[in-house]
């Protein structure tokens, strides 16, 4: 697909969902928002995952996304949803240009490991914080959409899910087109072969620390969206379990397409919303089913991420 | 004939090893020159040192005047040396293609912008220039896992000079390719080089040096023991005794 | 000079329980290149068994409280001895060529489906296996009452190291496992039955865990959580001691269990937090650990 094509499917996808919602139960929509802000936040590691990096900390980024909307809303008064979106995108941003020179140097397991510390420092940080709210955390009011909301009696919850839905899309769409560019294809030639990249003049180091403040901004926006669907941020949005959901929603989308992350986080959120619902018990166990089954059974998605076989479909510029 | 490397009294040990012991030597733009000696004789550590990947313990390594010494691969590349792997480093789950406009890409800049395309004019004439040249063109679109050895060393070459580099390192270029090929890689390589690049190579195989170089440079024990001519350092009695085995 | 005392010897008591826990981490990711998310599961499960054989060895009448201890230590032994192997053979194994990352996600859903499991069999409420704990009356050190219970979980650890410390190096299966973690492909290559050693190594590790949690029962409340505490307390020491390394696992665990005791009595809001920050920073200083026996990649 050429980047003009790339961009006309966006534009329909986007039209196509933006019509969808008012027709979807209030519960539909809830989860799609909710869904597409985890989404976004997996479209961050696979950006990280192509260049042979796997986060199991993306949650600190999405924790700072949503206490820097969070806080900028109790605090600063304001509500206007897309600024907040924003804010939270930059605080990831500079959370990301803080500590990532410290993790481009490391690789596999131990950067795995450092992101996960980092974030459990962030979560051990924010429990005990009391005038954030400690480990209860702080309940947000609804956010404003230039006052379209009332203009238009737009329902809240469908309003945040259009938020959602252009975010995600454009992000995706960008990306899509990131990925096939010359640029994107450093990345992989990074995971294969960084000795080749630093011979041929430019800085393999410098080339994952762009990825990592890009997964760290998409992170702050998808946390930022998160709490506004939400109502509430406390400092779980750190811990290391919802960061290992991330790496879940990655590795079930495999290295196909950009549109399969965001697919695989609504499928996880129904298998989640579901089970809690019917086994409330049971959800955790379904979930880790659910991650068996397809790590066992649908390599294909795990393999190309994680093996460095088979040149990707993205790469080729071949799959949507 | 102006100089455009200048190695003086350069050191390196490993340990109780001495892989380079107080050489200089000075390589004039535009020669070929073939590098020989036998496994540990300090070639490749020549070359590592040139290139960055290690540092030497003593003496300087200067570039068209400016000191290299010390520099990482990465800068040294940006100052006009690149090399070829003896173990050719490609992207493998990448094809043929995708390596080369990385290539390209990282030396025209384009691989720096978040979203310049891999169609620009510019960027798909010297890719299809570099295909033709290295006779790549049937391997495009296969990725590189998947291809011989012997069109693995050529790519990797075509990798190397993407750059424009004023000199070109090729570690045993001909090293695990069939004896029957040896010649054809060669002819090809030679015949795609720019004919201002200065190129150093490492062989064990002599017929290639004899025929490819136009300068010899013979390493033993971390000493060059003979530099000259081709034919002159071949017929060398020491270079003979020590390197090439070849009867007085 | 009492808070000291204090600090330290509550740092050790500690210390004690979180290394033999944490050396069975090490051990699982020396030999089977597996971060084991799942471990701090087995400690519930060891202490849940425990706690179980408890209630119906001490609610049954008048039976020496010694060989209640005996037998939840040993009952737990049991279900570890059955579950390791279950789980190397019948899951692990089949993913070994895998990323190792992949396994890292694969004990993640394993932590996930144990968690419920547990809750599922034991229900939410707490349960208390006091009666052992006052087995071993009680000392006085300056002036400060310890329970004897607590000090012996410090010989009990020094005991279990000594112990693994002789098994991997004066057995001959234990210098196989150290073969292996050394080198996996070497070992093999030498004929050294690498599967064996796996199925061994994975099931002591969940076996020290196990231990871990039965040893620990008659102190704590058995309760849903306990998983994902201990897991992230062996997890750094894992951590700042080095991936694969006993003796690291054992000075790491002093590391720790001291970094608590001190968050506690002097900071403590600290306390989530002191562990993480240690672990950070080994990371971002040493990070193949104090004794790493892994080789970092780091450009």
């Amino acid at each position: 697909m050429t980047n003009t094509k790339i961009i006309l499917a966006a534009t329909a996808t986007l039209a196509a969902l933006l019509a969808l919602g008012p027709f979807l139960p209030g519960w539909a929509t809830f989860l799609g928002a909710v869904a597409l802000a985890k989404g976004i936040t997996a479209l961050g590691l696979v950006v990280m995952l192509r260049s042979g990096l796997l986060s199991f900390g993306q949650g600190l980024f999405y924790c700072v996304g949503g206490y820097g909307a969070g806080l900028l809303m109790l605090w600063g008064d304001v509500t206007n949803a897309v600024v907040l979106v924003i804010a939270g995108g930059l605080s990831g941003l500079v959370a990301g240009l803080l500590i990532g020179p410290l993790l481009a140097g490391y690789r596999k397991i131990f950067f795995a490991t450092l992101t996960l510390a980092l974030s459990m420092l962030v979560h051990g940080a924010l429990t005990k914080a009391d005038i954030l709210g400690g480990s209860d955390g702080l309940n947000l009011r609804p956010p404003t959409f230039f006052g379209l909301e009332q203009t238009t009696g737009l329902s809240p919850v469908f309003a945040i899910y259009a938020l959602a839905c252009v975010i995600a899309v454009a992000s995706a769409c960008l990306l899509r087109i990131h990925f096939r560019s010359v640029r994107g294809l450093l990345s992989l030639g990074v995971k294969d072969n960084e000795i080749r990249v630093e011979y041929l003049g430019t800085s393999v180091r410098r080339a994952i620390f762009e990825n990592y403040v890009v997964a760290a901004f998409l992170a702050g926006m998808g946390g930022a969206l998160n709490a506004l669907v939400l109502g509430h941020i406390d400092p779980e949005l750190a811990f290391w379990t919802t960061s290992g959901e991330f790496v879940f929603v990655a590795i079930l989308a495999g290295q196909v397409s950009v549109v399969a992350i965001f697919v695989a986080s609504i499928l996880l959120e129904l298998v989640r919303s579901f089970s809690s619902q019917h086994f409330p018990n049971a959800w955790q166990m379904t979930l880790g089913i659910f991650m068996l089954t397809v790590i066992l059974f649908m390599p294909n998605g795990i393999g190309a991420l994680l093996q460095r076989r088979r040149g990707s479909k993205i790469a080729q510029g071949e799959a949507p | 004939m102006s100089a455009i490397l200048d190695v003086r009294n350069l050191r390196k040990s490993f340990g109780a090893i001495t892989a380079a012991d107080d050489i200089s030597v000075t390589i004039n733009a535009g020669e070929r020159v073939g590098l020989i000696g036998t496994n540990g004789a300090g070639k490749t550590t020549f070359v590592n040192m040139v290139t960055g990947y290690l540092r030497a313990d003593g003496g300087s390594i200067v570039l068209r005047g400016a000191d290299i010494s010390g520099k990482s691969p990465r800068e040294i590349a940006r100052a006009g040396v690149c090399r070829s792997f003896q173990i050719p480093q490609l992207f493998l789950s990448l094809t043929t293609e995708e390596n080369l406009i990385i290539a390209l890409g990282i030396s025209s800049g384009e691989a720096l912008r978040p979203f310049a395309g891999t169609g620009s004019p510019v960027l798909v004439a010297s890719l299809d220039d570099l295909l033709t040249r290295y006779r790549l063109q049937e391997f495009r679109y296969r990725v590189v896992s998947e291809l011989p050895g012997g069109v693995r060393k050529l790519l990797d070459i075509a990798v190397s000079v993407t750059r424009g580099p004023s000199l070109l390192l090729l570690d045993e270029p001909t090293s695990g390719v069939a004896a029957e090929q040896k010649f054809d890689l060669m002819d090809i390589v030679v015949n795609a080089l720019p004919k201002d690049v200065t190129v150093l190579f490492v062989e064990h195989d002599m017929d290639i040096v004899s025929r490819y170089s136009t300068r010899v440079l013979a390493f033993y024990d971390g000493r060059i023991i003979s530099d000259g001519p081709s034919d002159v350092v071949l017929q060398d009695s020491r270079v003979k005794s020590f390197i090439t085995g070849a009867p007085n | 000079m009492q808070l000291v005392t204090t600090i330290l010897l509550d740092g050790l008591i500690d210390a004690s329980w979180i290394f033999i826990v944490a050396v069975g981490l090490t051990l699982i990711f020396g030999v089977l290149n597996v971060l084991n998310l799942a471990h701090g599961n087995f400690y519930a499960i060891g202490a849940y068994v425990a706690a179980t054989v408890a209630g119906w060895y001490y609610a049954s009448g008048d039976n020496p409280p010694a060989f209640g201890l005996v037998l939840m230590l040993g009952s737990s032994m049991l279900v570890a001895g059955i579950l390791g192997p279950l789980l190397e053979r019948g899951l692990l194994r089949f993913l070994y060529e895998r990323d190792e990352v992949i396994l890292v996600l694969v004990t993640y859903a394993l932590f996930l489906i144990l968690e419920d499991a547990t809750k599922l069999i034991w229900g939410v409420n707490p349960y208390y296996a006091y009666d052992p704990y006052s087995l071993f009356g009680d000392l006085k050190v300056y002036g400060l009452t310890y329970v004897g219970y607590d000090l012996m979980l410090i010989v009990f650890a020094i005991f279990a190291g000594i112990i693994l410390w002789l098994g991997l190096n004066r057995t001959k299966s234990g210098k196989l496992v150290l073969a292996v973690i050394h080198d996996r492909d070497m070992s093999s290559a030498l004929g050294i039955n690498v599967t064996r050693i796996f199925v061994i190594a994975f099931t002591i590790g969940v076996f020290l865990a196990a231990i871990g949690g039965a040893i620990t029962a008659p102190k704590i409340s058995v309760q849903p959580g306990l998983a994902v505490t201990v897991v992230l307390l062996s997890f750094a020491v894992v951590v700042i001691g080095g991936l694969g390394s006993i003796e690291g696992a054992a000075i790491a665990a002093l590391v720790v269990g001291l970094s608590r005791s001190l968050a506690i009595h002097l900071w403590p809001s600290a306390e989530l937090f002191i562990v993480y920050l240690v672990m950070a920073l080994m990371l971002a200083i040493k990070p193949q650990g104090m004794f790493g026996a892994v080789q970092l990649r780091k450009i």
